[in-house]
């Protein structure tokens, strides 16, 4: 599977302008506004330059991951399995309507208590943040299976393992890797959180050091604009899933 | 009426399958609508079953429940002595929408019900049923690429590859344009005379019906009711210009009612 970037020119130089402009706007008012995008460029090459940058961009991605591996692991089993069990979800559904508008970050303060400040505390509200986003996707996905392939399913006499694995499953896949997708979002999103306040390295951290150590705003927009172009590359891997050819097909369609 | 001693079924033939005085009601509006009352009949090992009547008259409530993926409200079904409680991959119902696994392909879902087979015997088979069905070319293509008849070709093709001692075909040449509908029926009756499986078809047309059938089970509509279970006493392979033909055809359209004259 290969990670196909189409590269257009109309956003390209959109964007090329957009830079132009705001670099015009800088020089012609100096001042405490916003860095311009040579500094940024400047800010970041420095970073580069002495480790920081990737060192950070490994320790957010490896919050990222294994916040999300665990939301993932845990999340889509329990929802497949309470999509699948009416009686569990009756007894279940209230608690998780509860839990599911709290925002991760509401979970900093009980996070930092569990697990002090450091790399389990970031990891878990990752989780926290991932598992009910793709708890709630995977019921919803086990919902939506018609009827037709459950039965056509049941009608070969498959064991409970099979059917999970040959009907159930790639039934809900293609939801399931939209839900993902979303979610690696938001992981991303609460990654940067989560370090301005629970750890001392990685991205958001960055920008939160920059600001605290001396008004750096050009390594704070240095940080954003990595934070972004990070965030659009996990969303274009997650895409390319999307079009894995026996994930593209949809109920609609039959 | 009698039920038993099909003309045309050998006189050793064991029942194979029973059905005893199913009711199956529905709730809509929060009413009880009853769609099928008092279905009673057996059926011999090795017949060659058609049951016709109107749309929604409740073709398919009757095949979901002998197949088991419903339950009767009352009444029960027997096949060889023992009650049907679920499905079994011992019998396998045809839908009469497209049932195929979207997420397979042409090869995977002729060969979903074969995982338990050798590989050289799963694949053997899987050329054999492509072949049959004519969709040789597309095996591996996914059914979104595929014309709804395709579709309707590949879930016979799963369904016969597994074996099946009863197969419930619902509506299952319905979406075929007539020369593939006809090449189909030869296929099956090619199936059936070989492997002399028992094979219940719900159809809506009568001339598929007349000319497949041993026995033609024709249902009323609301609720259905056994009308009446004509034996196609005519030899194979069949002259569907025969008067004998005609004449039975005729009947048969009589006992459908109004719905089918002109
Ligand atoms: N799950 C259900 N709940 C409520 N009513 C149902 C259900 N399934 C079927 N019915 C009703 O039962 C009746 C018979 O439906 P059924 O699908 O068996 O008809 P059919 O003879 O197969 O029709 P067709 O020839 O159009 O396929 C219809 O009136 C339908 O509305
Ligand atoms: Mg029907």
């Amino acid at each position: 599977m290969r990670l196909k970037l189409h590269v257009q020119p109309r956003p390209l130089l959109f964007i090329g302008v957009l830079l132009i402009c705001w670099q015009i706007a800088i020089n012609r008012h100096p001042g405490q506004l916003l860095p311009g995008p040579l500094s940024v460029l400047r800010a970041i090459g420095d970073l580069m330059h002495s480790g920081l940058l990737l060192k950070y961009i490994v320790a957010s991605l490896f919050r990222v991951t294994w916040g999300f591996a665990l939301g993932a692991s845990l999340g889509i089993p329990l929802g497949l399995a309470i999509g699948w069990n009416r009686r569990a979800e009756m007894a279940l559904n209230p608690l998780i309507q509860i839990f599911r508008p709290i925002s991760p970050l509401a979970w900093i303060p009980v996070a930092i208590l569990w697990f002090g400040v450091g790399d389990m505390a970031a990891v878990f509200l990752i989780f926290v943040g991932c598992f009910f986003p793709l708890l709630l996707t995977a019921m919803s996905a086990v919902h939506n299976i018609p009827a037709l392939y459950i039965d056509a399913g049941r009608n070969f006499g498959l064991s409970p393992f099979a059917f999970v694995s040959r009907v159930l499953y790639p039934a809900v896949a293609p939801q399931l890797v939209v839900g993902m997708r979303i979610t690696l979002g938001i992981a991303w999103l609460v990654v940067v959180a989560a370090e301005m306040i629970a750890v001392n390295s990685g991205l958001g951290f960055l920008i939160v050091d920059a600001r605290n150590a001396g008004n750096r705003y050009d390594l704070v927009v240095a940080g954003m604009v990595i934070i972004g172009a990070i965030g659009l590359l996990l969303d274009l891997g997650m895409r390319s899933l999307e079009r894995v050819k026996s994930f593209r097909w949809s109920y609609s369609e039959d | 009426m009698s039920l038993t001693n099909a003309a045309n079924t050998p006189a050793v033939a064991a029942m194979k399958l029973r059905a005893e005085q199913l009711c199956v009601a529905f709730e809509r509006d929060s009413k009880s609508v009853s769609v099928l009352e008092d279905i009673t009949f057996d059926i011999s090992d090795g017949e060659f079953i058609c049951i016709v009547g109107r749309s929604g008259c409740g073709k398919s409530t009757l095949l979901n429940v002998l197949a088991g993926f419903l339950a009767p409200t009352s009444g029960s079904v027997i096949i060889d002595g023992e009650p049907v409680h679920g499905p079994d991959p011992r019998r396998i119902l045809v839908f009469q929408e497209h049932g195929v696994f979207p997420w397979l392909t042409v090869e995977g879902n002729i060969g979903f019900g074969l995982s338990k087979l050798p590989r050289a015997e799963r694949e053997h088979r899987v050329a054999h049923y492509v072949q049959m069905i004519g969709l040789q070319g597309f095996e591996r293509t996914y059914p979104s690429d595929l014309s709804g008849g395709m579709k309707q070709r590949l879930q016979v093709a799963r369904a016969l590859a597994v074996n099946p001692d009863i197969l419930y075909l619902d509506e299952a040449f319905g979406a075929l344009d007539s020369i593939t509908r006809l090449a189909m029926r030869k296929e099956l009756l090619r199936i059936w005379q070989t492997e002399r499986r028992t094979i219940i078809f719900v159809t809506h047309d009568i001339d598929e019906a007349v000319q497949l059938a041993d026995r033609v089970v024709v249902l009323s509509s609301n609720p259905a009711r056994i009308e009446d279970i004509l034996t196609i006493d005519i030899r194979r392979p069949r002259n569907i210009s025969s008067p004998h033909y005609l004449e039975l055809r005729d009947k048969l359209l009589e006992q459908i009612g109004q719905a089918y004259t002109v």
